[in-house]
């Protein structure tokens, strides 16, 4: 599994990206988390100006046959979105760590970067981690 | 041959319908209605000849599977046979051709009918009393949680919770959403039933509902229940009855004698109305005595005086309205007149009969799928392809591989507590050699997987298409037909 | 009469297979208390019993066949080709159930697909799903839509003269909920705008109004939906699709939502139900949307197929956290309705609704020129239905015209106080120049009656 060793991680498997300077997070989904929904069909992301909460469900990410929450890993204010994913979801699956990235926030408190995994200790929770069972629908 | 789409078999000038000429001098419209109301442009319907549409909506309907051509194990569905005589009756003009705001004096049939299929389903039931009203299970469960907040509203609190098992439909959780509860999750145990430690620990006070089907969505009983429920009614929780599998209990045991407060019952699976490609259905919800006064409104009133029904639409403590008028008459009709030809009798052969094929289903695949809950099941069984899994095919193969054989998927990939799930309900109205040629194509399936499991990827071979790309579906979102790509 | 093929003798071979000594022995797991009850039903019936017994009971209503009605109110008495029954009574269609496996549906699936782009072209809407229950579900749908896709909303505008008993569903689906429903005043038979404009704030979600109205007016729309969507709200417009023939169509005044009642297309009167909701939107709302949505696609070899799509939205999947508890639609309705539309055609569906509209107006005409009756909202366009001013009140004079076969209307005294006069009267591609002159007759009659 690629976890890149630039980036910071989520226990609910989100990525971040900081700017040099520390104000600025870019943030996606890991490669562990697209391969686990599969074919990615819909995101339904935070709008430019929205302040989002550390640890709160901030978007949708939706496959054919599963629904996830995305949980902000930082509080702060969306600066950027990725339009290029909403275009075209396959994004972050192709490319989970580069053009697959969802959208940027200006930092809040930057003290709460002190929460975030670094990728060892990411990895080791994926290799806790079996993958688990196919996807799921159910008929009533 | 594929067939073509409506749209594109229309040809400019071609129509399928006669209407009368209008007799009277006529005005130009904009007389009648100003003109920035009017249409401007004609809705772009197609242009066919009656032949046309018969022959396409045949054509169509030969490419389903359906109860009248396929065994149908669709589990937790309750695909049993639809008498036709259901069917006749409700469509008598009598039924069909009446309008819900005609004077009661002239609909005293009907009337009578909704007040006896009321008596039939508390009887079956052990409830006290019933609504029709609601159109289909998840509106049922709507309705009853919407009845359960009203109860404890009146009492001072509505209380914050509901108590979900892991293994509940999904529209229970929904539904409580939608009432304005929090709902809580309680797992199940080795056995499928509700774990009753991790119950106790969730139970307080702040609970106004715990939801369950009985026989849980594993299709096995759930032996606590009276424990359950004691438990639940100590904390002042009603206890709400998720209908879907009573199919499993008509004569044995009824959830009003468990304890349930509350129950709706889906009568397009236990009262066999057909499914009709996915409704409409029914809900009836019956309650216990104490939740009465907060019923959909109108009700029935049956004056002691006369004999005469009306509706009455005077109850103050109603939670109000769940659905236009009084619900699915056609439908409730076909309930009815299913009741009827069984009677008491028929009733409670319905169920022995469907837990026997259930289990002989089991005693005869149990070796080749796993069996998660080894006690024996009720009216349905559910297996984990787990095994399957492994040699490389999932619970989907499995299914598809079936439509080759001319039987439908069972339900699958539900329960979600159970891995790779093939949830398997045969019904009373199957027989023995249905069940038999079933279970012989069960065992050639996992034959196949074993000798060469990719061969089930592309399955199924014979169906009129094969697997349908639905990421395509999603990506390329095609819900509306606006033309043919040149 | 059972319908249980399996014999005693069946039964035995099969337990002895599962290897249990009697049927008890399967279900020990019941208690046995629980075990001990009586259900008190009446006796099997064969099927000659039941249909001399339940075609008794039928026989107590008087249907419309043997009556001259002039009921609608949300339920309307239209013309219902004969291809329609002939074709949804096929077993293929009504026993199969919701198409989960594609490859076994896709009779049923384009079929849908099919009703869907029917229903968009005859409202003007991007997007319809696979069907609700009724007008009056997707009425309390399109709110949870709208305040679940905009959670910092809580108000929901709409107007006395919506249907009052969509308006008490609204309430009741909304008991749990943080909602404020404004409800606003008409005048002269339509919404008064100006309480409109006053109503929509920064908080509202969403304005509803419904047109034709409950009282047979064309409200103003184009107007209404200007003065909705400058605070953001949605504008949620409750139509009658077979008024949509002759009829500005939703997607031409702007509304973000079109739902309503589709019974007129099709479906029997059948004392309320079954019936077809139908909710369409715009194509930015496409994945807020509640219900089943059928999606064309292709299969692995390039095929044209079709299957169920959007799924991720919907109850088995976001469990408590999806914006509807909606499993089923009413898809052998909605196939009702899609052949309807089939049948009908480009030029039928204008044809049978200027017949509607022609019928009502020389009805009300005939009817105004009885003395002492009078159209109660002179000025406002109406489609098949109008209020007629009584006389007397409206229910004596149901009640009088009912002795001779005729169903007035609907008398708005239970609906609305200040109004033991006003009769709503319906007259659609039904009812005959004859039909319309025994009515005026009789109305005529049981005027000059002393009360």
């Amino acid at each position: 599994m690629n976890v890149p060793t630039d980036l910071k991680y989520t226990e609910s498997h989100e990525w971040v990206k900081l700017s040099k300077n520390n104000e600025i997070a870019t943030i996606g989904l890991t490669d562990f988390a697209q391969e686990e929904l599969t074919d990615i069909v819909y995101l339904d992301l935070p709008k430019v100006g929205d302040e989002i909460e550390a640890t709160t469900e901030c978007a949708v990410v939706e496959s054919v046959k599963a629904a996830s929450d995305i949980y902000a890993p930082l509080s702060g204010k969306v600066i950027e979105v990725n339009q290029a994913v909403l275009d075209d979801p396959a994004l972050v699956n192709e490319d989970a760590f580069g053009k697959g990235w969802l959208f940027k926030i200006k930092l809040a408190d930057p003290a709460e970067l002190e929460e975030l995994l670094s990728d060892s200790d990411y990895e080791e929770i994926l290799s806790e981690k079996e993958r688990p069972d196919d996807d799921e629908d159910e008929e009533k | 041959m594929k067939e073509p789409l409506i749209f594109d078999l229309s040809s400019p000038g071609r129509r399928a319908c006669s209407l009368p000429a209008f007799d009277a001098p006529a005005k130009p419209l904009a007389e009648l209605v100003p003109q920035e109301c009017l249409r401007q442009h004609d809705a772009e319907l197609p242009e066919v000849s009656e032949m046309d549409v018969v022959r396409h909506v045949t054509r169509l309907s030969q490419l389903n599977f359906s109860v009248d051509t396929h065994f149908y194990p669709l589990g937790s569905c309750t695909m049993k046979y639809n008498p036709k005589i259901n069917d006749q009756i409700a469509s008598l003009p009598g039924f069909a051709r009446l309008h819900p705001y005609q004077p009661a004096s002239t609909t005293q049939g009907v009337l009578a009918a909704f007040e006896l299929l009321e008596q039939t389903l508390c009887a079956i039931t052990g409830m006290d009393e019933f609504t029709l009203q609601p159109a289909a299970g998840a509106h049922g469960e709507l309705t009853g949680l919407l009845l359960i907040r009203a109860y404890h509203t009146a009492r001072g609190n509505p209380r914050s919770k509901v108590i979900v098992p892991d293994s509940a439909h999904g529209t229970n959780p929904s539904s409580a959403h939608l009432a304005g509860y929090h709902v809580v999750t309680v797992p199940s145990n080795k056995q499928g039933e509700v774990d009753i430690e991790k119950f106790r620990a969730a139970l307080d006070e702040e609970v106004a509902a715990v939801m369950l089907t009985n026989p849980s969505t594993h299709g096995v009983f759930e032996t606590n229940i009276l424990e359950i429920a004691a438990m639940a009614h100590k904390a002042g929780a009603l206890l709400y009855y998720d209908g879907a599998n009573l199919n499993a209990l008509i004569g044995l045991a009824r959830p009003g004698d468990m304890g349930f407060d509350v129950v709706h019952l889906n009568v397009h699976k236990t009262f066999s109305t057909p499914h009709g490609g996915g409704g409409p259905g029914a809900g009836p919800v019956g309650v216990k005595k104490a939740l009465e006064p907060f019923l959909p409104t109108p009700r029935i009133a049956h004056s002691a005086a006369d004999g005469t029904f009306s509706w009455n639409y005077d109850r103050p403590k109603t939670i109000g309205k769940m659905r236009s008028f009084y619900g699915n008459t056609g439908i409730l009709i076909r309930a009815l007149t299913y009741i009827l030809a069984h009677g008491v009798e028929g009733l409670h052969r319905v169920s022995e009969v469907a837990i026997i094929n259930a289990n002989y289903i089991k005693a005869k695949l149990k070796d080749l799928y796993d069996d998660p809950f080894p006690q024996a099941c009720m009216h349905e069984i559910v297996f984990s392809g787990k095994r399957q899994k492994k040699q490389g095919s999932s619970a989907r193969d499995i299914a598809k591989r079936l439509l080759d054989f001319g039987f439908h998927a069972p339900t699958i990939y539900f329960p979600m507590t159970v891995p790779e799930a093939l949830m398997i309900e045969p019904t009373e109205t199957e027989s023995r050699e249905t069940l038999d040629r079933f279970i012989a194509a069960m065992r050639q399936i996992a034959g196949e997987i074993t000798q060469n499991a990719d061969s089930l990827h592309n399955a199924p071979f014979t169906m009129p298409v094969t697997r349908v790309d639905e990421v395509k579906a999603a990506r390329e979102l095609d819900v509306n037909f606006v033309k043919r790509n040149a | 009469m059972d319908y249980i093929p399996n014999t005693d003798a069946d039964l035995s071979a099969m337990l002895r297979e599962i290897g249990v000594a009697s049927f008890d022995e399967l279900v020990a797991a019941i208690p046995a208390s629980l075990r001990k009850f009586k259900m008190e039903l009446p006796a099997a019936m064969s099927e000659p019993e039941l249909q001399r017994e339940l075609g008794a009971m039928a026989a107590r209503n008087k249907p419309l066949d043997a009556l001259t009605s002039f009921l609608g109110a949300g339920a309307y008495e239209h013309f219902i080709p004969s291809a329609i029954d002939a074709l949804v009574s096929r077993g293929e269609l009504y026993t199969a159930y919701t198409p989960y496996q594609a490859e076994a549906s896709q009779g049923t699936l384009q079929l849908l697909y099919e009703y869907q782009s029917l229903i968009c072209r005859l409202t003007g809407m991007d997007i319809s799903n696979a069907s609700l229950y009724d007008g009056g579900s997707a009425v309390g749908e399109s709110v949870y839509l709208a305040l679940n896709a905009q959670p910092k909303r809580s108000r929901i505008v709409i107007s006395n003269a919506l249907h009052p008993e969509y308006r008490q569903i609204l309430r009741t689906y909304t008991a749990g909920m943080e909602v404020e429903i404004v409800e606003l005043p008409t005048r002269d038979g339509v919404t008064d705008l100006n309480t409109l404009a006053a109503a929509v704030n920064e908080n509202t979600a969403a304005v509803l109004l419904q047109s034709p109205n409950f009282f047979g007016c064309i409200e103003p729309m184009l107007r209404a939906g200007e003065l909705t969507k400058p605070k953001g709200a949605w504008f949620v417009a409750v139509v009658n699709p077979l008024s949509l023939g002759a009829l500005r169509p939703p997607g031409e005044y702007g509304a973000d939502l079109a739902v309503g009642e589709g019974q007129p297309l099709g479906i029997p009167v059948g004392y309320g139900g079954p019936y077809v909701g139908f909710l369409t939107s715009s194509k930015q709302l496409v994945h807020k949307v509640s219900g089943r949505i059928v999606g064309r696609s292709v299969d692995t070899e390039g095929r044209e197929a079709f299957c169920l799509t959007l799924q991720a939205r919907e109850q088995h999947i976001r469990r408590e956290k999806a914006t509807s508890n909606i499993c089923t639609n009413q898809s052998l309705m909605a196939l009702r309705a899609c052949i309807f539309l089939a049948l009908m055609g480009k030029r039928g569906i204008r044809k049978i609704a200027e017949l509607n509209l022609r019928r009502s107006h020389q009805a009300a005409d005939a009817i105004c020129r009885v003395p002492g009756f009078a159209l109660k909202f002179p000025r406002a366009p109406f489609f098949n239905e109008f209020i007629v001013t009584c006389p007397a009140p409206a229910q004596t004079v149901c009640d009088r015209l009912e002795r001779n076969g005729i169903l007035a209307g609907v008398p708005l005294s239970r609906f609305y106080a200040g109004m033991e006069r006003d009769l709503l009267v319906c007259v659609t591609e039904t009812k005959s120049t004859a039909d319309i002159e025994r009515l005026v007759e009789s109305l005529s009659r049981a005027a000059s009656q002393k009360v």
